[in-house]
């Protein structure tokens, strides 16, 4: 990576690209200077918004003149510099219906618009991902946990990024023209990103599952919504878990019930480590989901 | 005091000054697409210039007050009516019990906007009363208002008066054909040569998708981008970048088809390149445009966005020096 590309957004925004390309070094430093101008509560500056490999700054320049605000975060690329970054963060396991008979029934709708007919999305994104079987393929979907590398889109929808290799990196194309419709709380990819679909709307990512737990919610019904109505927020973990359709049935009742909960435990991640032996690194991440 | 949908239109919505502050969760800023508009109607009432209005879109609604009131009409051209007789707009006038509002159609300008004294009083969500229709949040029940909905009104102000007027100077105008200023930028490097120059000799028409989340222009030379080996995780269409944070005014063109400014309900972020921003002053008149209208993008740099937000916050503190004796 070299230097961050700085442009603004008119008189309102100073956008950031850190690198073209996604890459986990990207996102964290990102992550790293949002945090730390987060930290600055700097006048003015009303969003503050890190994405894949850039960042999104909202001011209001009758507070902070533009070029101050561009100083400022230059400022804060140059104190952030190349050092290790450590993420203190938390992680989350999500259970997951992978291969539903729901987004299976809308891929169906939609066929023409895909890339290989005869397939279903999650045939298609195992196969070309070079996966034996639909097993297979959730076994590598599932096993190492992912980074929220971006919320948004739409309300509460988290964008997610696989904390492996990039040679183990999933990657599918989106549909040719997108969907009218995707089932809420569908488990979708696209490129090199997974995303939860936190209401139902257009959509264009391969659908590979559905989840039972609820992640936006503006009535803030379950005990996981007390303090705000979408449940992720940029640089939380989460692990998936398959699900049967009978754990999916009692889940779902759960919810309704308003008794349906996520456990959120903290974990600290270091960019280091994982790459000195990732996939050793991904089980210790999982280990703290489970307490020992 | 309360006011009966009769009709609903066909969007019309709580809003107020908006909902900073969660756009990294993807709740985008809403609020009233044309804020000069918003501020006006609630001066004119005695209202904060921030409190809650409904805002029509393209047809205006039905409406009955179920008791007296002071309101004033501002925004698109659009004759309002007061059980058939035409009532000025920019000006506050009182109604009774039982009165009903109609609006012809909009002659110019795209939002009608009806502020009451006292205030549309849904509850307020993170800091506003303002509707997000795509997240089902704020305004009266997350949505567009029906046929039947009853809105409850705040209190009004003792300053609430009829006969306040807004004067001819301060009186915007909603041109067919405009001019919107961009200050190029963020991914306008990934546009060809010819297309950095044909977006801004082309005129563009507004399509008929044009809406809260964005305004969609079409019939300009189609937008080429320049080829290159796509970054990691970047989709595979050259008009395509890894997923990052869309600025609001920001300027995509999927497909390098049809150009879309993204306005006060934008999707946060997606992975289209955004090759320009329209500056903060020339929002509203964005928010005012009709399908059909005229626009033609004009680069400009930072000073000049400067001076013409100055200008525009200028004409706020006549408007607010006017309407606050």
């Amino acid at each position: 990576m070299s230097g961050i590309r700085y442009s603004f957004g008119a008189d309102e925004h100073v956008f950031a690209e850190i690198d073209e390309g996604m890459s986990l070094e990207a996102f964290f430093k990102g992550m790293a200077i949002c945090k730390e101008l987060e930290k600055r509560r700097i006048p003015g500056v009303s969003e503050i918004c890190p994405s894949n490999a850039s960042y999104l700054v909202r001011f209001d320049p009758d507070v902070i003149h533009p070029d101050k605000m561009l100083a400022t975060l230059k400022e804060i690329e140059a104190q952030i510099g190349d050092a290790e970054i450590d993420l203190p963060t938390r992680i989350v396991e999500m259970p997951v219906l992978y291969n539903d008979p729901w987004t299976k029934e809308t891929g169906a709708r939609f066929r023409e618009r895909h890339q290989d007919p005869n397939s279903t999305d999650i045939e298609y994104a195992a196969r070309i991902n070079g996966y034996k079987s639909i097993d297979d393929f959730v076994a590598a979907h599932s096993g190492a946990p992912w980074f929220v590398s971006m919320v948004g889109f739409v309300a509460g929808l988290p964008w997610l990024y696989q904390i492996v290799e990039r040679s183990k990196q999933i990657e599918v194309p989106k549909y040719l023209r997108p969907r009218t419709d995707t089932p809420k709380l569908t488990i979708g990819h696209g490129g090199c990103f997974m995303a939860i679909y936190s209401v139902r709307g257009a959509g264009g990512y391969q659908m590979l599952g559905i989840t039972p737990a609820p992640i936006y919610d503006p009535a803030q019904k379950l005990p996981y919504f007390k303090d705000f109505l979408a449940v992720f927020k940029p640089g939380d973990m989460v692990k998936f878990k398959p699900i049967s359709r009978e754990e999916y049935d009692r889940d779902i009742k759960a919810v309704e019930a308003g008794t349906f909960n996520l456990t959120f435990r903290p974990v600290n991640f270091s960019l280091k480590d994982f790459h000195k032996d990732p996939g050793g690194y991904s089980r210790h991440l999982v280990e703290a989901l489970y307490g020992h | 005091m309360a006011i009966e949908v009769i009709k609903p239109g066909l969007a019309t919505t709580v809003q107020d000054a908006g909902r900073p502050g969660y756009y990294n969760v993807g709740i985008p800023l809403s609020g009233a697409l044309d804020q000069y508009a918003l501020r006006v109607g609630n001066l004119l009432v005695g209202n904060d210039e921030g409190a809650a209005v409904l805002e029509a879109s393209l047809l205006a609604p039905e409406l009955v007050f179920r008791a007296s009131a002071i309101v004033a009409i501002t925004g698109a051209e659009a004759t309002p009516k007061i059980n058939g007789e035409a009532r000025p707009r920019n000006e506050s006038f009182a109604v009774k019990a039982d009165d009903r509002l109609t609006f012809d159609f909009m002659k110019s300008g795209a939002r009608s906007y009806v502020a009451v004294a006292g205030g549309i009083d849904v509850p307020v969500v993170l800091g506003s009363r303002s509707t997000y229709g795509l997240g089902a949040l704020g305004g009266f029940s997350g949505r567009k208002v029906a046929a039947g909905d009853v809105l409850p009104v705040g209190q009004p102000r003792s300053a609430a008066r009829a006969g306040r007027k807004l004067s001819s100077e301060l009186t915007p105008s909603y041109p067919k054909s405009l001019e919107l200023r961009v200050v190029t930028g963020l991914y306008f490097h990934r546009l060809t040569d010819e297309a950095a120059q044909s977006f801004f000799e082309d005129t563009w028409t507004v399509a008929p998708e044009a809406d809260r989340i964005g305004y969609r222009y079409r019939k300009g030379r189609p937008l080429s981008f320049r080829e290159r080996k796509q970054p990691f995780g970047a989709g595979s269409d050259p008009s395509n970048i890894v997923d990052a944070g869309y600025p609001y005014g920001s300027i995509q063109v999927p497909g390098g088809l049809e150009p879309i400014i993204l306005h006060r309900d934008a999707v946060s972020g997606g992975g289209y390149a955004m090759i320009g921003t329209v500056i903060s002053a020339d929002m509203d008149r964005v928010a005012q445009m009709q399908p059909n209208n005229l626009a033609r993008f004009v680069t400009v740099d930072m000073a000049t966005a400067l001076k013409a937000r100055a200008e525009y916050k200028a004409r706020d503190a006549k408007l607010r020096s006017l309407l606050s004796a």
